[in-house]
């Protein structure tokens, strides 16, 4: 229970320490951020109805 | 006069020793990740494109030279000036959300493709009468002697050792006496055989598939920082990394003349089962790719299960460089050991669903690459860090077009996986 709280632990201060992005967002950055974002989205939902349909056979 | 020309040649003599001693020692990362993608898999799809199209399809091996060099140049690069790993820099730069969706990503890529590299190490062998259970022990023990030893320098000298032995396929190819003038005639000039089909579409996409994988790029940057190279040593990392680039398309080539020569027109399904039909033609040289499949397999879990200790080692801030001791880094060793360990089971469970796997590597380096890239030319247009090291407008139009290709042609070889006869 206490490794698992410390494990816990450890990832809330790795999401602080790195919470803000150091990295300036320019115009460029934002667009290309949004357009990986819709990509690996659309490559969820097909393999998420790949998931479905290969169910569906068995 | 005499004396002054001697003086010259002396001179320039020194100049060029001192620039290959420096390079000695600077060379590494670059080789050995280009060597190293020549994995298991990667000898597979070029055994597979040579017994299926001969030697017509060596202009376009030639043509990912550049491809893989200016891709990985970034990161030496990127690690030479801000002294982190490929994990790290995303977490840094671009926050919490996507340094973890890239660092689960990688984990879990990561541990798939060594399954697939155990596959590849286990048929090799077993070509020799070697039992699986054996090759994997024989495998981690080896692994073990490599990482153990303490020193990043002694680790990288051991692996480059193993990059030799990666060129048996030269004289493999040398042996099966090929038609040079057939060679030039008919690899040298442009040509798709038969038309731009389905079949000759996948496995092109296949070919750059194994030439830019997701793991090099954390793979070479984190080797760059636990090296300790430095700004000024990037351009000697830079002329290894193309050094690098050259001799693994040259590997490949080399594969695609030995079963372009002996097994044209066969169906290959894999590397080993090449190994074997060469056997019969000519055992020297179906040994030789069989030795080449196990050393290939051998130095891509090498490098993967390393690439994935490095990123976890810098996210959550263990020890982790092959220049500590076990004691001093107990997590890296122990998530070294941890993944492979358990991915060189897999291939010992019956009806392990090893084709499975192959598809998820596929499907899942999608997801992974294109961000991964993406990240890559984002970091190196940040003026603020990089500096004068960062992208040039030409570097950018290149690095941007070679990517863009890239992440087209691999999502479309991904969602083929997924759906085969999409594209029919």
């Amino acid at each position: 229970m206490r490794t698992i709280n410390q494990f816990f632990s450890k990832i809330r201060e790795i999401n602080q320490r790195y919470a803000k992005p150091t990295v300036e967002m320019s115009r460029g950055v934002k667009i290309s951020l949004a357009v990986l974002r819709v990509y690996l989205f659309l490559l969820v939902v097909l393999m998420i109805y790949k998931f479905i349909t290969v169910l569906k056979v068995v | 006069m005499d004396m002054d020309f001697f003086s010259v040649l002396y001179y320039r003599f020194k100049k060029v020793w001192k620039a290959i001693r420096l390079y000695l020692v600077i060379a590494g990362p670059g080789l050995v990740v280009m060597i190293a993608d020549n994995d298991a898999g990667g000898i597979t799809t070029y055994a597979a494109t040579g017994a299926k199209y001969g030697y017509h399809l060596i202009w376009f091996l030639l043509l990912l030279i550049p491809v893989a060099y200016y891709v990985q140049e970034m990161t030496v690069r990127l690690g030479a000036v801000t002294k982190r790993g490929h994990a790290e820099a995303i977490f840094e730069s671009f926050g919490a959300f996507w340094g973890w969706f890239s660092l689960l990503d990688l984990m879990i890529v990561d541990w798939l493709t060594l399954v697939t590299e155990f596959v590849g190490m286990t048929a090799a062998l077993s070509i020799f009468g070697v039992p699986a259970w054996l090759t994997v022990i024989i495998v981690v023990l080896l692994m073990s002697i490599l990482v153990l030893n303490g020193r990043y320098w002694t680790w990288e000298k051991i692996a480059l050792g193993f990059c030799l032995l990666n060129l048996i396929y030269i004289p493999a190819a040398f042996m099966v006496n090929p038609s040079i003038s057939d060679i030039v005639g008919q690899g040298l000039i442009p040509n798709l055989p038969g038309g731009l089909t389905n079949e000759l579409f996948f496995l092109l996409m296949a070919n750059i598939g194994t030439t830019i994988a997701p793991w090099m790029l954390f793979f070479q940057q984190s080797s760059v920082v636990d090296k300790g190279l430095l700004e000024k040593d990037i351009k000697m990392g830079k002329i290894d990394t193309f050094i690098g680039s050259i001799i693994t398309v040259a590997i490949a080539v080399f594969i695609v003349i030995v079963t372009g020569t002996l097994l044209n027109g066969v169906p290959i399904d894999d590397a080993a089962t090449a190994a074997k039909l060469l056997m019969k033609t000519n055992q020297y040289v179906g040994a030789f790719m069989a030795i080449g499949l196990f050393d290939a397999g051998l130095l891509g879990a090498i490098c993967i299960s390393l690439a994935s200790s490095w990123a976890f080692g810098e996210i959550f801030g263990w020890a982790h460089s092959l220049n500590t001791k076990v004691k001093e880094a107990p997590w890296f060793y122990i998530s070294f050991f941890f993944t492979l360990a358990t991915a060189g089971v897999v291939p010992l469970i019956p009806g392990a669903p090893l084709v499975l796997i192959t598809l998820f590597v596929q499907v899942i380096a999608v997801t992974l690459l294109p961000a991964a890239l993406v990240f890559l030319i984002l970091l190196l247009n940040d003026k603020k860090t990089m500096g004068e090291y960062a992208n040039t407008p030409l570097q950018n139009i290149v690095s941007t077009t070679i990517v863009v290709s890239i992440i087209i042609l691999s999502t479309m070889y991904g969602v083929s996986a997924l759906f085969p006869n999409l594209f029919q």
